[in-house]
């Protein structure tokens, strides 16, 4: 009967290992341990056996039903496994589908992205922000600034008057009118950043009747002409890339004595006007310089139109205060950064120009 | 600031070889070029004016002339080139009718590269070979003039004219041109001379004696001719010299050569002689025919209003009061200051001239020239305002040419109505002002050295005892007396001279200066942010509109929107002659430029300014910041400006997906709720609580029944909804717009909140559905909620709406979700259950029930 059994055993076993469906494995069982198989059956037998083979069979048969069990399980679970597996390789995804769309991001305006931009910088270099009205007086625009009453850019054709107002009003031709404003509010020390728009009578590719500036303003006991050159050149190595350098040519505007026009050294060129083929570079057209904005010491008179209030005492006697100013054009930066060709597609806001920027 | 000056610079051509005859410092054009950049007179470009290749161009003696075989009008020339042919004279084929034997010609040698930039090359001219070219004046660039071939033996006749000989001593053939940008305060550089004497300055060449210090006229009354001056204010100085025995022709070609390379085109000796001088000393003179002057007299009055001159280019212009002309006894011959007339134009036969030197009134001369659209060489000096000085300057260097060029004898005496101004007062240039402004120390000597360099008289104050100030007493010359009146004027002249490339770079001392956004600055840039990571699209519109755009929104002519635009005086064109009281248009206008080009999904953002005239300044609320400013500049411009922000969606809202159901069908559209949402996207960025109503009298551009009023605290900043179908003027189908008055939204979220405990007791949640009739808007049924729900209601949502057969007719159904919280303990059954009856009965009020 022992050998019986261990032949069984050993059958099973190896049908077991064999066995390679889940299905299979269950007709083992039925076969091996089911109601009608031989095993059980022998174990069902015992009772009729002699005394003295009871237990050593009994014993036997139950060990191998056991172990036959556990055999049965462990496989089954291997091969449930394996068949998981194997579904779930059956579904199959075409991985190279596009995703679910999510709703993808707008994009800022560049000449948003550039304005943010300079103001950041400037935020760093411990200015603030400050923004004034587009519609401006007279007064503010041109007298002043130190604009002589007969100054070419008060004519018609240089400026945009409104009708109809109390008294002379323009559209403001630069942000320079919130320096003065500006003043009025704050007593020195005074450190201030204006972006803005303006306008102008003027209409090509390099030349719209709006675009933005943004004005920079230091008042203090002591800020030299010197300043303004180091203020730039952190503002131009922000902007254009650490090797640049800046450089202050003398020039003329009514509002600033010294005036100066500032230049970065080109930085497709690195400065040197010519590309590494020998070829003229166009950015700065072999000058090696960007003529980028306009600055200078405040001019004096410009403190003189400054009345003094209780808002900004002790005022701005130009004895006692002096500083920096300068206006630089936002279309200008931009472009330059980013080589548009036309100053128009700033505004023609077409969704193929705005989506390569912001 | 940058862009301030545009077209009020002048550009002045100036011939280096010019330059050089009164400043010639040892560098080369590059150098020269960046001495003038950085001292103040930009070099913009640098031209060559003439011929290359100096060694092609040679002196020729003509051997002999011969008629072409095949050609009448041609000639064939043996040309002895000396030395510098060896192998014998060269044959040339020529065309003009002047060349002779025994004289010296110009030759330009194969090889030789014309003043076009062509190269010359051996040319077969009918079956003969010619070997080079002999030359006429425009060949080389001296004038236009082509009839004739240059003997050389009447224009030079001192010159070394050796066959073979380098042609460059004999004729100014070639020079470099410097195209200077003048700043307008820099009149005085308008002249050759006066760029000389800022080149002196900038790099301690000599400068050569002003070029009018030798006048052979003499002071007095001059018999022949007389000017009266009716209007001295726009007149300062006039002055004439009558020249007799004029005998008019060609001018000289050193003469011809420097004006065509300074960009004029020679005439005749009288007429170059002013355009010479004119460039020169920068003053501009008028030559008059003196005999057709009618009466021999001059008189210099305003004109009357609607007065016509016609003009030497061949115009006739009306004039106003405030322009000025010249006349004789038989009308006006002249627009002051800007263009002379063909009456008593120079010519052929003339042998009388006076000539005429003044001073006008800048500003007017200005006005007039941009009234009229007539701009000349004359007009852009006088505008920017000339010294009364430079009139004689002008007589003296035109006496003399007139004299040597024109074999004219000078009348004695000169008509001298104004005269010179009193002489600029002294300045006082304190010592350390000087590093004070510029942050580095120049010596004063050097100080000193500059000015005197720059024609300054400069007087060393010393170190004056107490009281005095030490430093320099400067006296301005009269060419800069208009521009240089303060000691900062002065501190530039310096900086300038000293050099700008010499400042350290340094940072200001920054005292109390932190860099910070303002707490609406930074709510400003959240709302762009949470606009743009809604997927939309910032766009940049025009400023300008027109009424008819208004009109295309269906404004009435009385609507606020339309009756209260703000009107420019002097648009650029009709379509732009308005300030927009409305983003809507802009965004109209770029969606529609978008839809043409086939890009129909859009989600565009505006933010900028509008303008409407001010209503009662009262009636404008003031609060902080930027916006209190624009309401004070209300008061005093007249017009009132805000920050609109205005949002357009037209097409779909969501990218195409191959997960659709149902194709491109499926997807949501741009519609009111679409809108809505980005709406309530934006403020909960901002945390900002708005409130949208029905609006009873929605804005004629949108749908009526699509419509709704943006609330904050009970007051409308703005309106949304779907354009109204009749809103037709712009392509874009089934749009949905926004606007609304930024300011007053970012004004709603900067209070700053507390700390609330959301964390340490779980919140109770429970779901409803009530039964109401339809016309009662959601708002305010969640209102109702709110308002019985008290303390313990936290939330409201809504998420869903039912109608159908088992609500009712006229009747729908809201699942709304309610979520009660206390920060202080946890919420039992017990305790909702009071609040969550009072709900229920707010609801029964409402006429509705809770939906079993």
């Amino acid at each position: 009967m022992i050998e019986r059994i261990e032949e069984l055993y050993s059958e099973a076993a190896g049908a077991i290992a064999a066995a390679t469906t889940s299905e299979s494995l269950e007709e083992l069982r039925v076969r091996y341990l089911g109601r009608k198989a031989e095993l059980p059956q022998m174990l069902r037998g015992v009772a009729t056996l002699e005394p003295s083979q009871r237990g050593p069979v009994g014993g036997a048969a139950n060990r191998a039903r056991q172990a036959l069990e556990a055999l049965i399980d462990a496989r089954g679970e291997d091969l449930l496994r394996g068949e998981l597996e194997t579904s779930l390789r059956d579904d199959r995804l075409d991985v190279t589908l596009p995703g679910a769309p999510r709703r993808p991001v707008g994009r800022m305006h560049p000449l948003s992205a550039t304005r943010r931009e300079l103001e950041d910088i400037f935020l760093g270099l411990g200015f603030t922000v400050l923004e004034g009205p587009e519609v401006e007086t007279v007064h503010y625009n041109f007298d002043a600034l130190n604009h002589d009453p007969t100054h070419p850019a008060r004519a018609r054709t240089d400026t945009f008057y409104v009708k109809d107002t109390p008294t002379e009003v323009v559209l403001r031709t630069h942000t320079s009118p919130m320096q003065v404003r500006a003043m009025e509010a704050h007593p020195p020390p005074l450190y201030v950043v204006i972006p803005g728009r303006v306008y102008r009578p003027d209409s090509d590719a390099t030349h719209t009747p709006q675009f933005n500036q943004i004005e920079g303003l230091a008042v203090d006991e002591d800020i030299t002409l010197a300043d303004l050159k180091g203020t730039l050149l952190a503002f131009a190595r922000a902007v254009f890339g650490e090797e640049r350098e800046v450089r202050l040519r003398p020039h003329f505007f009514p509002f600033t004595e010294p005036s100066v026009e500032v230049d970065v050294s080109c930085f497709h060129c690195a400065g040197k006007g010519f590309l590494r083929d020998g070829a003229r570079c166009h950015l700065c057209k072999g000058e090696g310089w960007l003529e980028v904005l306009g600055a200078g010491e405040v001019d004096p008179n410009v403190y003189s139109h400054v009345p003094t209030t209780d808002r900004n005492a002790p005022g701005y006697d130009p004895e006692r205060v002096q500083g920096f100013a300068w206006g630089m054009g936002v279309e200008r930066i931009a472009m330059l950064k980013q080589g548009i060709p036309d100053l128009r597609l700033y505004y023609e806001n077409d969704l193929r120009f705005l989506e390569q920027f912001g | 600031m940058p862009l301030m000056e545009r077209g009020w610079s002048s550009e002045m051509r100036v011939p280096l070889s010019w330059l050089r005859e009164y400043c010639d410092p040892p560098l080369d054009v590059h150098g020269i070029e960046e001495r003038q950049t950085m001292t103040g007179t930009k070099v913009e470009a640098i031209h060559h004016h003439g011929v290359r290749s100096l060694d092609r161009f040679l002196v020729g003696g003509v051997l002999s002339v011969e008629r072409h075989p095949n050609a009448d009008r041609l000639v064939v020339c043996e040309i002895d080139l000396g030395d510098a042919r060896p192998e014998g004279p060269a044959t040339i084929v020529c065309g003009a009718e002047n060349v002779v034997v025994g004289k010296s010609v110009a030759i330009a040698r194969p090889g030789a590269i014309m003043p076009d930039g062509g190269k010359l090359e051996k040319a077969k001219l009918r079956g003969v070979a010619s070997e080079g070219m002999i030359l006429a004046e425009d060949e080389l660039g001296i004038s236009t003039e082509h009839g004739e071939i240059i003997i050389l033996e009447e224009h030079a006749p001192e010159a070394d004219l050796t066959p073979g000989s380098l042609l460059e001593p004999v004729l100014p053939i070639a020079t470099e041109v410097l195209e200077l940008e003048i700043t307008p305060n820099r009149p005085d550089c308008l002249g050759i001379y006066g760029v000389a004497r800022e080149l002196h300055a900038a790099t301690g060449a000599p400068l050569a004696p002003a070029p009018w210090s030798d006048d052979p006229g003499t002071a007095g009354a001059p018999a022949g001719a007389e000017v009266e001056v009716l209007c001295p204010d726009l007149c300062p100085r006039f002055t004439a010299r009558v020249f007799e025995e004029v005998t008019v022709g060609p001018s000289p070609l050193w003469l011809k050569a420097r004006l065509t390379a300074a960009g004029q085109r020679p005439i005749n000796n009288v007429v170059d002689i002013t355009n010479y001088v004119m460039l020169l000393t920068g003053q501009p003179l008028h030559a008059f025919d003196l005999d057709r002057v009618a009466g021999g007299r001059l008189t210099v009055r305003r004109a009357t209003e609607g007065e016509r001159v016609a003009t030497l280019d061949g115009q006739e212009r009306t004039l106003d009061g405030e322009m000025v002309v010249i006349e004789d006894a038989e009308g006006p011959t002249s627009i002051a200051g800007l263009m002379g007339g063909a009456r008593s134009e120079v010519s052929g036969e003339t042998g009388r001239v006076l000539m005429e030197v003044a001073n006008w009134h800048g500003p007017n001369i200005h006005r007039t020239s941009w009234t009229l659209g007539l701009r000349s060489e004359a007009s852009s000096r006088f505008e920017k305002g000339l010294a009364p000085e430079q009139c004689m300057h002008a007589q003296a260097l035109a006496a003399r040419l007139m004299i040597d060029l024109c074999g004219a004898r000078l009348a004695p005496g000169t008509i001298d109505i104004g005269g010179e101004p009193a002489p600029a007062a002294s300045i006082h240039l304190r010592a350390e002002r000087v590093e004070a402004i510029l942050g580095t120390p120049v010596a004063r000597e050097r100080q000193a050295e500059i000015l005197r360099a720059l024609d300054f008289e400069v007087r060393d104050a010393g170190d004056p005892p107490s009281g005095g100030q030490a430093g320099l007493d400067v006296t301005v010359p009269a060419l800069r007396r208009q521009e240089v009146t303060r000691e900062a004027d002065l501190i530039e002249e310096v900086a300038r001279i000293d050099g700008l490339e010499r400042l350290p770079t340094t940072l200001p001392k920054r005292r109390g200066a932190y860099g910070m956004l303002s707490p609406t600055q930074r709510l400003h840039r959240r709302a762009l942010d949470a606009l743009i990571g809604q997927g939309l699209y910032e766009v940049v519109g025009w400023t300008f509109t027109a009424a008819e755009k208004l009109e295309h929104l269906r404004l009435s002519p009385e609507d606020p929107a339309r009756a209260g635009a703000v009107e420019l005086e002097n648009p650029l064109s009709e379509d732009q002659a308005l300030l927009r009281t409305t983003l809507l248009c802009s965004l109209l206008d770029v969606a529609a430029h978008n839809v043409a080009r086939g890009i129909g999904n859009l989600a565009l953002f505006e933010i900028g300014t509008v303008f409407a005239r001010a209503q009662e300044p009262a009636a404008d609320s003031v609060t902080e910041g930027a916006e209190s400013l624009l309401a004070q500049v209300a008061g005093e411009t007249g017009v009132r400006e805000r920050r609109s922000l205005g949002v357009l969606l037209a097409g779909h809202v969501t990218p195409p997906s191959w997960r659709d159901q149902g194709g491109a069908g499926g997807r949501a559209r741009a519609d009111f709720f679409a809108l809505k949402g980005v709406l309530e996207a934006l403020c909960g960025a901002l945390r900002v609580g708005v409130e949208c109503i029905a609006d009873p009298e929605p804005p004629p551009f949108l749908h009526p029944g699509r419509a709704g009023a943006i609330m904050i605290e009970g007051e409308s900043i703005g309106w949304l909804g779907e354009l109204h179908p009749l809103v037709s003027a712009w392509d874009v189908p089934g749009a949905a717009v926004m606007e609304l008055d930024l300011d007053r939204l970012l004004a709603a979220g900067i209070a700053p909140r507390g700390y609330v405990d959301l964390i340490s007791f779980p919140p109770l949640r429970e779901d409803i559905a009530a039964v109401l009739p339809q016309e009662i808007p959601a708002a305010e049924v969640i209102g109702a909620i709110r308002g019985a729900g008290g303390k313990l209601l936290d939330g409201v949502e809504l998420f869903d709406v039912y109608t159908g057969p088992q609500v009712g007719e006229s009747r729908r159904s809201l699942a709304l979700s309610l979520v009660f919280r206390s920060p202080e303990r946890t919420l039992t059954e017990e305790e909702v259950a009071p609040v969550r009856e009072r709900i229920v009965a707010a609801l029964e009020e409402l006429g509705g029930e809770l939906r079993a």
